[in-house]
Protein backbone atom coordinates (compact mmCIF):
# COMPACT_ATOMS: atom_id res chain seq x y z
CA UNK A 1 0.00 0.00 0.00
CA UNK A 2 1.74 3.46 -0.72
CA UNK A 3 1.95 5.41 1.71
CA UNK A 4 3.11 8.70 -0.12
CA UNK A 5 2.05 9.98 -4.10
CA UNK A 6 3.64 12.82 -5.52
CA UNK A 7 2.01 13.17 -8.96
CA UNK A 8 3.43 15.40 -11.70
CA UNK A 9 4.99 17.96 -9.20
CA UNK A 10 7.17 20.91 -10.48
CA UNK A 11 8.40 24.06 -9.00
CA UNK A 12 9.70 27.03 -11.23
CA UNK A 13 11.79 29.88 -9.54
CA UNK A 14 11.67 32.16 -11.91
CA UNK A 15 13.13 30.59 -15.27
CA UNK A 16 14.90 28.11 -13.31
CA UNK A 17 12.75 24.60 -13.49
CA UNK A 18 14.16 23.12 -10.57
CA UNK A 19 11.59 19.94 -10.39
CA UNK A 20 9.72 19.39 -13.58
CA UNK A 21 6.34 16.68 -13.96
CA UNK A 22 8.32 14.40 -11.04
CA UNK A 23 5.64 11.46 -9.93
CA UNK A 24 6.25 8.41 -7.79
CA UNK A 25 4.78 6.84 -5.10
CA UNK A 26 6.78 5.21 -1.89
CA UNK A 27 4.75 2.32 -0.36
CA UNK A 28 4.71 2.30 3.43
CA UNK A 29 7.83 0.76 5.58
CA UNK A 30 10.14 0.96 3.03
CA UNK A 31 13.52 2.56 2.33
CA UNK A 32 13.21 4.73 0.10
CA UNK A 33 16.18 6.41 -1.91
CA UNK A 34 16.19 9.76 -4.23
CA UNK A 35 19.62 9.73 -5.63
CA UNK A 36 20.84 12.28 -8.67
CA UNK A 37 24.10 14.17 -9.48
CA UNK A 38 24.51 17.99 -7.96
CA UNK A 39 21.60 20.19 -9.05
CA UNK A 40 19.38 17.43 -10.04
CA UNK A 41 16.42 18.80 -7.38
CA UNK A 42 17.18 16.36 -4.26
CA UNK A 43 16.64 18.81 -1.74
CA UNK A 44 14.16 20.97 -3.56
CA UNK A 45 12.05 17.55 -3.72
CA UNK A 46 11.71 17.51 0.09
CA UNK A 47 11.53 20.72 0.32
CA UNK A 48 8.41 20.75 -1.63
CA UNK A 49 6.84 17.21 0.26
CA UNK A 50 7.46 19.01 3.85
CA UNK A 51 6.22 21.93 3.55
CA UNK A 52 9.01 24.55 3.34
CA UNK A 53 8.46 25.15 -0.50
CA UNK A 54 5.33 25.47 -2.32
CA UNK A 55 5.09 23.81 -5.63
CA UNK A 56 3.93 25.49 -8.66
CA UNK A 57 1.94 22.74 -10.02
CA UNK A 58 1.07 19.26 -9.12
CA UNK A 59 -0.56 16.70 -6.35
CA UNK A 60 0.81 15.09 -3.21
CA UNK A 61 -0.91 12.94 -1.33
CA UNK A 62 -0.44 11.41 1.91
CA UNK A 63 -2.58 8.21 2.86
CA UNK A 64 -4.80 9.77 0.16
CA UNK A 65 -5.43 12.99 1.73
CA UNK A 66 -4.32 15.94 -0.38
CA UNK A 67 -0.93 17.76 1.52
CA UNK A 68 0.32 20.00 -1.01
CA UNK A 69 1.30 23.80 -0.17
CA UNK A 70 0.25 23.08 3.43
CA UNK A 71 3.22 24.69 5.85
CA UNK A 72 5.74 22.38 7.65
CA UNK A 73 3.69 22.83 11.05
CA UNK A 74 0.41 21.58 9.83
CA UNK A 75 2.22 18.74 7.82
CA UNK A 76 4.24 17.77 11.06
CA UNK A 77 0.85 17.51 12.75
CA UNK A 78 0.14 14.30 10.38
CA UNK A 79 3.20 12.37 10.51
CA UNK A 80 6.21 14.25 8.38
CA UNK A 81 9.21 14.30 10.07
CA UNK A 82 12.81 15.24 8.30
CA UNK A 83 16.37 16.08 8.93
CA UNK A 84 18.22 19.12 7.28
CA UNK A 85 21.45 18.54 5.00
CA UNK A 86 22.60 21.68 6.39
CA UNK A 87 22.13 21.05 10.40
CA UNK A 88 19.26 22.88 11.64
CA UNK A 89 19.99 22.50 15.64
CA UNK A 90 18.92 25.10 18.24
CA UNK A 91 22.29 26.01 19.44
CA UNK A 92 20.58 27.92 22.16
CA UNK A 93 19.18 25.02 23.47
CA UNK A 94 20.90 21.98 25.17
CA UNK A 95 21.38 18.21 23.48
CA UNK A 96 18.66 17.28 25.11
CA UNK A 97 15.93 19.78 24.83
CA UNK A 98 16.99 19.85 21.12
CA UNK A 99 15.42 16.24 20.91
CA UNK A 100 12.36 17.30 23.64
CA UNK A 101 11.18 20.19 20.83
CA UNK A 102 10.68 16.97 18.67
CA UNK A 103 7.78 16.12 20.91
CA UNK A 104 6.04 20.05 20.74
CA UNK A 105 2.73 18.71 19.09
CA UNK A 106 2.21 15.83 21.65
CA UNK A 107 2.93 18.05 24.66
CA UNK A 108 0.30 20.53 26.49
CA UNK A 109 1.40 24.27 25.39
CA UNK A 110 -0.56 25.91 27.47
CA UNK A 111 1.57 29.47 28.54
CA UNK A 112 -1.06 30.24 31.42
CA UNK A 113 -0.05 26.34 32.67
CA UNK A 114 3.23 27.00 31.67
CA UNK A 115 3.81 29.74 33.71
CA UNK A 116 1.76 28.21 36.61
CA UNK A 117 4.26 25.04 36.74
CA UNK A 118 0.96 22.94 36.17
CA UNK A 119 1.85 19.60 37.94
CA UNK A 120 0.22 17.51 34.99
CA UNK A 121 2.12 19.78 32.61
CA UNK A 122 5.49 18.93 34.73
CA UNK A 123 4.70 14.90 35.33
CA UNK A 124 4.62 14.95 31.57
CA UNK A 125 7.88 17.22 31.13
CA UNK A 126 9.66 14.98 33.38
CA UNK A 127 8.56 11.93 31.12
CA UNK A 128 9.31 13.90 28.00
CA UNK A 129 12.70 14.26 29.34
CA UNK A 130 13.54 10.44 29.71
CA UNK A 131 11.92 9.95 26.64
CA UNK A 132 14.15 12.17 24.81
CA UNK A 133 17.52 10.43 26.38
CA UNK A 134 15.99 6.61 25.68
CA UNK A 135 15.79 8.57 21.91
CA UNK A 136 19.54 10.30 22.29
CA UNK A 137 20.94 6.59 23.57
CA UNK A 138 18.81 4.89 20.71
CA UNK A 139 20.42 7.16 17.62
CA UNK A 140 24.01 6.51 19.73
CA UNK A 141 24.73 10.39 21.18
CA UNK A 142 24.28 8.93 24.94
CA UNK A 143 27.62 10.31 26.05
CA UNK A 144 25.97 14.03 25.34
CA UNK A 145 22.57 13.90 27.30
CA UNK A 146 23.74 16.57 30.03
CA UNK A 147 25.84 18.87 27.43
CA UNK A 148 25.24 22.24 25.58
CA UNK A 149 24.28 21.09 21.86
CA UNK A 150 27.41 23.76 21.26
CA UNK A 151 29.61 20.91 22.44
CA UNK A 152 28.75 18.04 20.21
CA UNK A 153 30.48 16.98 17.18
CA UNK A 154 29.31 17.02 13.77
CA UNK A 155 28.33 13.11 13.16
CA UNK A 156 27.26 13.60 16.45
CA UNK A 157 24.41 16.49 15.35
CA UNK A 158 23.66 14.56 12.74
CA UNK A 159 22.67 11.86 15.04
CA UNK A 160 20.65 14.08 17.27
CA UNK A 161 18.60 15.40 14.26
CA UNK A 162 17.40 11.94 13.71
CA UNK A 163 16.12 12.03 17.66
CA UNK A 164 14.61 14.78 17.02
CA UNK A 165 12.95 13.75 14.23
CA UNK A 166 11.83 10.65 16.00
CA UNK A 167 10.50 12.39 19.01
CA UNK A 168 7.73 13.29 16.74
CA UNK A 169 6.78 9.21 16.14
CA UNK A 170 6.64 10.05 13.12
CA UNK A 171 4.83 7.65 9.98
CA UNK A 172 7.58 8.71 7.60
CA UNK A 173 10.77 10.20 7.61
CA UNK A 174 13.02 12.52 5.47
CA UNK A 175 16.43 11.94 5.89
CA UNK A 176 18.58 14.81 3.73
CA UNK A 177 21.90 13.40 2.99
CA UNK A 178 22.41 11.73 6.72
CA UNK A 179 25.94 10.78 5.86
CA UNK A 180 27.49 13.76 4.36
CA UNK A 181 30.47 14.73 6.29
CA UNK A 182 31.00 11.82 7.79
CA UNK A 183 33.83 9.56 7.91
CA UNK A 184 33.42 5.60 6.66
CA UNK A 185 33.57 4.54 10.50
CA UNK A 186 30.50 6.63 11.04
CA UNK A 187 28.81 5.80 7.92
CA UNK A 188 28.44 2.03 8.67
CA UNK A 189 27.25 3.55 12.13
CA UNK A 190 24.49 5.68 10.55
CA UNK A 191 23.31 2.86 7.89
CA UNK A 192 22.69 0.54 10.73
CA UNK A 193 20.66 3.45 12.60
CA UNK A 194 18.74 3.68 9.67
CA UNK A 195 18.29 0.01 9.54
CA UNK A 196 16.97 0.43 12.95
CA UNK A 197 14.49 3.06 12.28
CA UNK A 198 12.77 1.02 9.57
CA UNK A 199 12.80 -2.10 11.37
CA UNK A 200 10.44 0.17 13.68
CA UNK A 201 8.38 0.52 11.34
CA UNK A 202 8.56 3.73 10.02
CA UNK A 203 9.20 4.61 6.36
CA UNK A 204 12.26 5.99 5.78
CA UNK A 205 12.95 8.36 2.75
CA UNK A 206 16.74 9.50 1.90
CA UNK A 207 18.63 11.45 -0.04
CA UNK A 208 22.41 10.33 -0.21
CA UNK A 209 25.58 10.67 -1.80
CA UNK A 210 27.72 7.49 -0.83
CA UNK A 211 26.22 5.18 -3.72
CA UNK A 212 27.52 2.06 -1.53
CA UNK A 213 25.01 3.25 1.54
CA UNK A 214 21.84 4.01 -0.70
CA UNK A 215 22.58 0.42 -2.96
CA UNK A 216 22.70 -1.40 0.40
CA UNK A 217 19.81 0.08 1.66
CA UNK A 218 17.22 1.31 -0.37
CA UNK A 219 14.02 -0.81 -1.61
CA UNK A 220 13.17 1.82 -4.39
CA UNK A 221 15.26 4.38 -5.63
CA UNK A 222 14.41 7.32 -7.56
CA UNK A 223 16.83 9.09 -9.97
CA UNK A 224 16.49 12.71 -10.62
CA UNK A 225 18.26 14.89 -13.26
CA UNK A 226 18.18 18.33 -14.08
CA UNK A 227 15.13 18.07 -12.17
CA UNK A 228 13.14 15.49 -13.91
CA UNK A 229 12.83 11.90 -12.81
CA UNK A 230 15.26 9.89 -14.97
CA UNK A 231 13.85 6.69 -13.61
CA UNK A 232 12.66 4.78 -10.75
CA UNK A 233 13.23 0.72 -9.61
CA UNK A 234 15.06 -1.54 -7.44
CA UNK A 235 18.94 -1.19 -6.60
CA UNK A 236 19.64 -3.47 -9.05
CA UNK A 237 17.75 -2.15 -12.17
CA UNK A 238 18.58 1.46 -11.50
CA UNK A 239 22.43 0.13 -11.30
CA UNK A 240 22.37 -1.38 -15.04
CA UNK A 241 19.98 1.68 -16.45
CA UNK A 242 22.34 3.40 -19.37
CA UNK A 243 20.38 6.83 -18.39
CA UNK A 244 21.45 6.67 -14.98
CA UNK A 245 25.44 5.77 -15.75
CA UNK A 246 25.04 8.62 -18.28
CA UNK A 247 23.70 11.47 -15.66
CA UNK A 248 26.34 10.28 -13.58
CA UNK A 249 29.17 9.99 -15.60
CA UNK A 250 28.20 11.88 -18.52
CA UNK A 251 29.25 10.02 -21.19
CA UNK A 252 26.68 9.41 -24.47
CA UNK A 253 25.07 6.06 -23.59
CA UNK B 1 20.15 24.56 34.86
CA UNK B 2 16.82 24.59 35.83
CA UNK B 3 18.20 23.77 39.70
CA UNK B 4 20.70 26.86 39.41
CA UNK B 5 17.94 29.26 38.27
CA UNK B 6 15.37 28.29 41.24
CA UNK B 7 18.70 28.51 43.82
CA UNK B 8 18.86 32.10 42.16
CA UNK B 9 15.29 32.58 42.44
CA UNK B 10 15.71 31.80 46.40
CA UNK B 11 18.80 34.58 46.57
CA UNK B 12 16.48 36.98 44.86
CA UNK B 13 13.68 37.09 47.38
CA UNK B 14 15.78 36.56 50.49
CA UNK B 15 17.47 39.64 49.23
CA UNK B 16 14.57 41.56 48.38
CA UNK B 17 13.00 41.06 51.68
CA UNK B 18 16.41 41.84 53.90
CA UNK B 19 16.60 45.12 51.56
CA UNK B 20 14.44 47.09 53.62
CA UNK B 21 16.08 46.77 56.67
CA UNK B 22 19.60 47.96 55.26
CA UNK B 23 18.31 50.82 52.59
CA UNK B 24 19.11 53.79 54.92
CA UNK B 25 16.40 56.45 54.01
CA UNK B 26 13.50 56.59 51.55
CA UNK B 27 15.59 57.73 48.40
CA UNK B 28 17.18 54.34 48.31
CA UNK B 29 13.24 52.70 48.78
CA UNK B 30 12.52 55.03 46.35
CA UNK B 31 15.18 53.89 43.62
CA UNK B 32 14.60 50.54 44.66
CA UNK B 33 11.24 50.35 43.73
CA UNK B 34 12.04 52.07 40.66
CA UNK B 35 14.74 49.40 39.88
CA UNK B 36 12.26 46.59 40.62
CA UNK B 37 9.23 48.13 38.06
CA UNK B 38 12.15 48.29 35.23
CA UNK B 39 12.88 45.00 36.15
CA UNK B 40 9.89 43.24 35.37
CA UNK B 41 9.66 45.28 31.94
CA UNK B 42 12.86 44.01 31.41
CA UNK B 43 12.45 40.34 32.11
CA UNK B 44 8.81 40.53 29.80
CA UNK B 45 11.16 42.19 27.20
CA UNK B 46 13.79 39.57 27.20
CA UNK B 47 11.48 36.93 26.95
CA UNK B 48 10.85 38.31 23.85
CA UNK B 49 14.03 39.52 22.56
CA UNK B 50 16.75 37.10 24.06
CA UNK B 51 14.63 34.02 24.52
CA UNK B 52 11.87 34.48 21.07
CA UNK B 53 14.78 36.19 19.04
CA UNK B 54 12.84 39.28 18.19
CA UNK B 55 13.14 42.78 18.76
CA UNK B 56 10.85 45.66 19.95
CA UNK B 57 11.80 49.13 20.01
CA UNK B 58 8.76 50.26 20.60
CA UNK B 59 7.57 48.69 23.74
CA UNK B 60 7.30 52.17 25.77
CA UNK B 61 4.63 52.39 24.16
CA UNK B 62 2.87 49.96 26.01
CA UNK B 63 3.83 51.10 29.39
CA UNK B 64 2.07 54.83 27.98
CA UNK B 65 -1.04 52.63 27.52
CA UNK B 66 -1.03 51.14 31.09
CA UNK B 67 0.25 54.34 32.47
CA UNK B 68 -2.38 56.07 30.85
CA UNK B 69 -5.65 53.99 31.08
CA UNK B 70 -4.58 54.30 35.01
CA UNK B 71 -4.29 57.75 34.75
CA UNK B 72 -7.63 58.41 32.46
CA UNK B 73 -9.87 55.96 33.21
CA UNK B 74 -10.30 56.55 36.87
CA UNK B 75 -10.14 60.22 36.48
CA UNK B 76 -12.80 60.66 33.32
CA UNK B 77 -14.68 57.81 33.83
CA UNK B 78 -14.66 57.29 37.31
CA UNK B 79 -13.50 53.45 36.62
CA UNK B 80 -12.17 51.60 39.79
CA UNK B 81 -8.24 51.53 39.23
CA UNK B 82 -8.25 48.13 39.41
CA UNK B 83 -10.46 47.73 36.34
CA UNK B 84 -8.64 50.74 34.63
CA UNK B 85 -5.59 48.25 35.31
CA UNK B 86 -7.33 45.62 33.31
CA UNK B 87 -8.10 47.60 30.84
CA UNK B 88 -5.07 49.09 30.08
CA UNK B 89 -3.62 45.57 29.85
CA UNK B 90 -6.23 44.23 27.44
CA UNK B 91 -5.84 47.17 25.26
CA UNK B 92 -1.97 46.40 25.06
CA UNK B 93 -2.37 43.02 24.59
CA UNK B 94 -5.13 43.81 21.62
CA UNK B 95 -2.93 46.56 20.06
CA UNK B 96 0.29 44.36 20.27
CA UNK B 97 -1.98 41.15 19.07
CA UNK B 98 -3.76 43.04 16.01
CA UNK B 99 0.16 44.47 14.51
CA UNK B 100 1.82 41.33 15.56
CA UNK B 101 0.47 39.48 12.60
CA UNK B 102 1.73 41.47 10.24
CA UNK B 103 4.94 42.43 12.03
CA UNK B 104 5.82 38.82 12.08
CA UNK B 105 6.02 38.24 8.90
CA UNK B 106 9.37 40.90 9.07
CA UNK B 107 12.50 40.10 9.85
CA UNK B 108 15.45 42.12 11.44
CA UNK B 109 16.15 45.88 10.49
CA UNK B 110 11.93 45.40 8.98
CA UNK B 111 10.62 44.50 12.51
CA UNK B 112 13.15 46.79 14.29
CA UNK B 113 11.76 49.51 12.26
CA UNK B 114 7.83 48.21 12.59
CA UNK B 115 7.77 48.39 16.39
CA UNK B 116 9.60 51.38 16.65
CA UNK B 117 6.91 53.18 14.33
CA UNK B 118 4.20 51.54 17.05
CA UNK B 119 6.06 53.19 19.69
CA UNK B 120 6.30 56.95 18.47
CA UNK B 121 2.39 56.88 17.03
CA UNK B 122 1.29 55.43 20.87
CA UNK B 123 3.76 58.43 22.00
CA UNK B 124 2.40 60.59 19.67
CA UNK B 125 -1.51 59.75 20.57
CA UNK B 126 -0.99 60.07 24.16
CA UNK B 127 0.85 64.36 23.39
CA UNK B 128 -1.65 65.20 21.28
CA UNK B 129 -5.13 64.12 22.72
CA UNK B 130 -4.74 66.60 25.35
CA UNK B 131 -8.34 66.83 26.21
CA UNK B 132 -8.14 63.15 27.77
CA UNK B 133 -4.43 62.74 28.39
CA UNK B 134 -3.37 66.78 29.60
CA UNK B 135 -0.64 66.79 26.70
CA UNK B 136 3.19 67.22 27.10
CA UNK B 137 2.03 68.20 30.46
CA UNK B 138 0.67 65.15 32.00
CA UNK B 139 -1.93 64.41 34.76
CA UNK B 140 -2.11 63.12 37.76
CA UNK B 141 -2.99 59.50 38.94
CA UNK B 142 -5.60 58.70 41.81
CA UNK B 143 -4.06 56.65 44.79
CA UNK B 144 -4.55 52.97 43.80
CA UNK B 145 -6.19 51.51 46.78
CA UNK B 146 -6.81 47.42 47.10
CA UNK B 147 -9.47 45.95 48.75
CA UNK B 148 -10.07 49.01 50.61
CA UNK B 149 -6.28 49.44 51.51
CA UNK B 150 -4.86 53.01 50.17
CA UNK B 151 -1.21 52.10 49.14
CA UNK B 152 0.43 55.34 50.12
CA UNK B 153 4.06 54.61 51.94
CA UNK B 154 7.07 53.86 50.24
CA UNK B 155 7.32 50.77 52.38
CA UNK B 156 4.10 49.50 51.05
CA UNK B 157 4.64 50.19 47.36
CA UNK B 158 8.06 48.44 48.40
CA UNK B 159 6.84 45.18 49.55
CA UNK B 160 3.91 45.03 46.55
CA UNK B 161 6.61 45.88 43.90
CA UNK B 162 8.52 43.24 45.71
CA UNK B 163 6.36 40.35 45.38
CA UNK B 164 5.30 41.22 41.99
CA UNK B 165 9.05 40.93 40.63
CA UNK B 166 9.31 37.84 42.85
CA UNK B 167 6.45 36.17 41.01
CA UNK B 168 7.31 37.40 37.51
CA UNK B 169 10.91 35.65 37.85
CA UNK B 170 9.39 32.68 39.30
CA UNK B 171 6.23 32.69 36.11
CA UNK B 172 9.37 33.27 33.76
CA UNK B 173 11.36 30.46 34.79
CA UNK B 174 8.44 27.83 34.58
CA UNK B 175 7.80 29.09 31.09
CA UNK B 176 11.61 29.12 29.65
CA UNK B 177 11.49 25.53 30.87
CA UNK B 178 8.01 24.87 29.28
CA UNK B 179 6.73 22.93 25.90
CA UNK B 180 5.87 26.37 25.30
CA UNK B 181 9.19 28.14 26.48
CA UNK B 182 11.44 25.27 24.41
CA UNK B 183 9.48 26.25 21.46
CA UNK B 184 9.86 30.12 21.89
CA UNK B 185 13.38 28.94 22.22
CA UNK B 186 13.88 26.52 19.00
CA UNK B 187 12.33 29.05 16.58
CA UNK B 188 15.10 31.53 17.66
CA UNK B 189 17.44 28.71 17.34
CA UNK B 190 16.25 27.60 13.82
CA UNK B 191 12.81 28.84 12.77
CA UNK B 192 12.83 25.84 9.83
CA UNK B 193 13.21 23.18 12.70
CA UNK B 194 10.87 24.42 14.55
CA UNK B 195 8.73 24.43 12.34
CA UNK B 196 9.27 20.66 11.19
CA UNK B 197 8.34 19.54 14.51
CA UNK B 198 4.98 21.50 14.44
CA UNK B 199 5.94 24.79 15.46
CA UNK B 200 3.45 27.61 14.42
CA UNK B 201 5.96 30.14 14.14
CA UNK B 202 3.94 32.77 14.04
CA UNK B 203 1.65 32.07 16.43
CA UNK B 204 4.22 31.70 18.80
CA UNK B 205 5.85 35.21 17.97
CA UNK B 206 3.00 37.00 18.36
CA UNK B 207 1.85 35.18 22.11
CA UNK B 208 5.46 36.72 23.39
CA UNK B 209 5.02 39.98 21.68
CA UNK B 210 1.30 39.92 23.39
CA UNK B 211 2.59 38.32 26.75
CA UNK B 212 5.42 41.13 26.82
CA UNK B 213 2.91 44.13 26.10
CA UNK B 214 0.80 43.15 28.83
CA UNK B 215 4.01 43.56 31.14
CA UNK B 216 5.12 46.36 30.00
CA UNK B 217 1.22 47.64 30.13
CA UNK B 218 0.39 46.55 33.84
CA UNK B 219 3.47 47.98 34.97
CA UNK B 220 2.91 51.21 33.72
CA UNK B 221 -0.45 51.34 35.62
CA UNK B 222 1.96 50.59 38.49
CA UNK B 223 4.09 53.44 37.61
CA UNK B 224 1.64 55.70 37.50
CA UNK B 225 -0.15 55.22 40.82
CA UNK B 226 3.02 54.98 42.01
CA UNK B 227 4.65 58.08 40.87
CA UNK B 228 1.25 59.68 41.06
CA UNK B 229 1.73 61.76 37.92
CA UNK B 230 1.93 60.93 33.87
CA UNK B 231 3.77 62.61 31.68
CA UNK B 232 3.88 60.99 27.54
CA UNK B 233 7.84 60.67 28.02
CA UNK B 234 6.93 57.30 29.82
CA UNK B 235 5.96 56.42 26.30
CA UNK B 236 9.06 57.82 24.08
CA UNK B 237 11.47 56.33 21.78
CA UNK B 238 14.46 56.65 24.74
CA UNK B 239 12.38 54.78 27.28
CA UNK B 240 12.13 52.00 25.21
CA UNK B 241 15.73 52.32 24.00
CA UNK B 242 16.72 51.97 27.93
CA UNK B 243 14.69 48.80 28.24
CA UNK B 244 16.33 47.17 24.88
CA UNK B 245 20.23 48.43 26.54
CA UNK B 246 19.04 46.85 29.84
CA UNK B 247 18.40 43.39 28.44
CA UNK B 248 21.53 43.70 26.16
CA UNK B 249 23.71 44.63 28.98
CA UNK B 250 22.14 42.57 31.75
CA UNK B 251 21.87 39.84 29.02
CA UNK B 252 20.16 38.10 26.43
CA UNK B 253 18.22 34.96 27.49
CA UNK B 254 18.67 35.53 30.92
CA UNK B 255 15.90 36.22 33.57
CA UNK B 256 18.98 37.44 36.23
CA UNK B 257 20.29 39.32 33.65
CA UNK B 258 17.13 41.72 32.99
CA UNK B 259 17.45 42.18 37.10
CA UNK B 260 21.17 42.75 36.89
CA UNK B 261 20.54 45.19 33.61
CA UNK B 262 17.87 47.24 35.56
CA UNK B 263 19.25 47.68 38.79
CA UNK B 264 22.99 48.99 36.45
CA UNK B 265 21.14 51.26 34.22
CA UNK B 266 18.56 52.19 36.61
CA UNK B 267 21.24 53.02 39.38
CA UNK B 268 24.02 54.13 37.78
CA UNK B 269 22.83 57.24 36.49
CA UNK B 270 22.36 58.20 39.82
CA UNK B 271 25.30 57.19 41.28
CA UNK B 272 27.43 59.16 38.68
CA UNK B 273 26.03 62.00 39.59
CA UNK B 274 28.83 63.12 41.49
CA UNK B 275 30.78 63.76 37.64
CA UNK B 276 28.71 66.69 37.57
CA UNK B 277 28.01 67.17 34.53
CA UNK B 278 30.22 64.27 32.86
CA UNK B 279 27.83 61.90 33.63
CA UNK B 280 26.20 60.79 30.34
CA UNK B 281 30.32 60.75 29.00
CA UNK B 282 30.88 57.93 32.29
CA UNK B 283 27.66 56.16 31.67
CA UNK B 284 28.71 56.12 27.89
CA UNK B 285 32.12 54.62 28.65
CA UNK B 286 30.89 51.63 31.21
CA UNK B 287 28.50 50.82 28.51
CA UNK B 288 30.74 50.47 25.93
CA UNK B 289 33.33 48.81 27.87
CA UNK B 290 30.56 46.38 29.03
CA UNK B 291 29.61 45.29 25.65
CA UNK B 292 33.54 45.11 24.70
CA UNK B 293 34.14 42.68 27.60
CA UNK B 294 30.90 41.47 28.42
CA UNK B 295 29.59 40.84 24.75
CA UNK B 296 26.98 38.43 25.68
CA UNK B 297 26.00 40.59 28.69
CA UNK B 298 26.67 40.93 32.19
CA UNK B 299 25.22 37.57 33.69
CA UNK B 300 25.75 34.72 30.76
CA UNK B 301 29.69 35.88 30.54
CA UNK B 302 29.91 35.64 34.09
CA UNK B 303 28.28 32.70 34.83
CA UNK B 304 29.80 30.93 31.79
CA UNK B 305 33.14 32.18 33.48
CA UNK B 306 32.41 30.84 36.65
CA UNK B 307 32.44 27.69 34.98
CA UNK B 308 28.53 26.47 35.87
CA UNK B 309 27.03 27.70 32.37
CA UNK B 310 23.93 29.34 32.00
Amino acid sequence: MSLLEVEDLSIHFGGVKAVQNVSFSIDSGIIYSVIGPNGAGKTTLFNLITGVYQPTSGEIRLDKEMIQGKSPDRLAELGIARTFQNLQICMNMSALENVMIGAHLRLDRNLLKAAMRWPSLRRRDNLLREEAAELMKFVGVEQYIHSRSDSMSYGALKRLEIARALAMKPRIIFLDEPAAGLNPKETIEIDELIRKLSGSGITVVLVEHDMKMVMNLSDRILVLDYGRKLTEGTSAEVRKNPDVIAAYLGTHA
Amino acid sequence: MQKNAYLGLGLLIVVLIALPFVLPNSYYTDLAIKIAINAIIVIGLNLLIGFAGQISLGHAGFIGIGAYASAVLPAHFGLHPAIAMAVGALTAAVIAGVVAKPIFKLKGNYLAMATLGLGIILNIVLRNEAQWTGGPDGMSVEALSLFGFELSSDKQWYWVVAALLAFSVWASLNIIDSPFGRALRALHGSEVASQVVGVNVVRYKVSIFVLSAVFASFMGSITAHYVGFVTPNIADFFHSIELVTMVVIGGMASIFGSIVGAVLLTALPQALATFEGWETVVFGCVLMLCMIFLPKGLVPTLSAKLGKGD
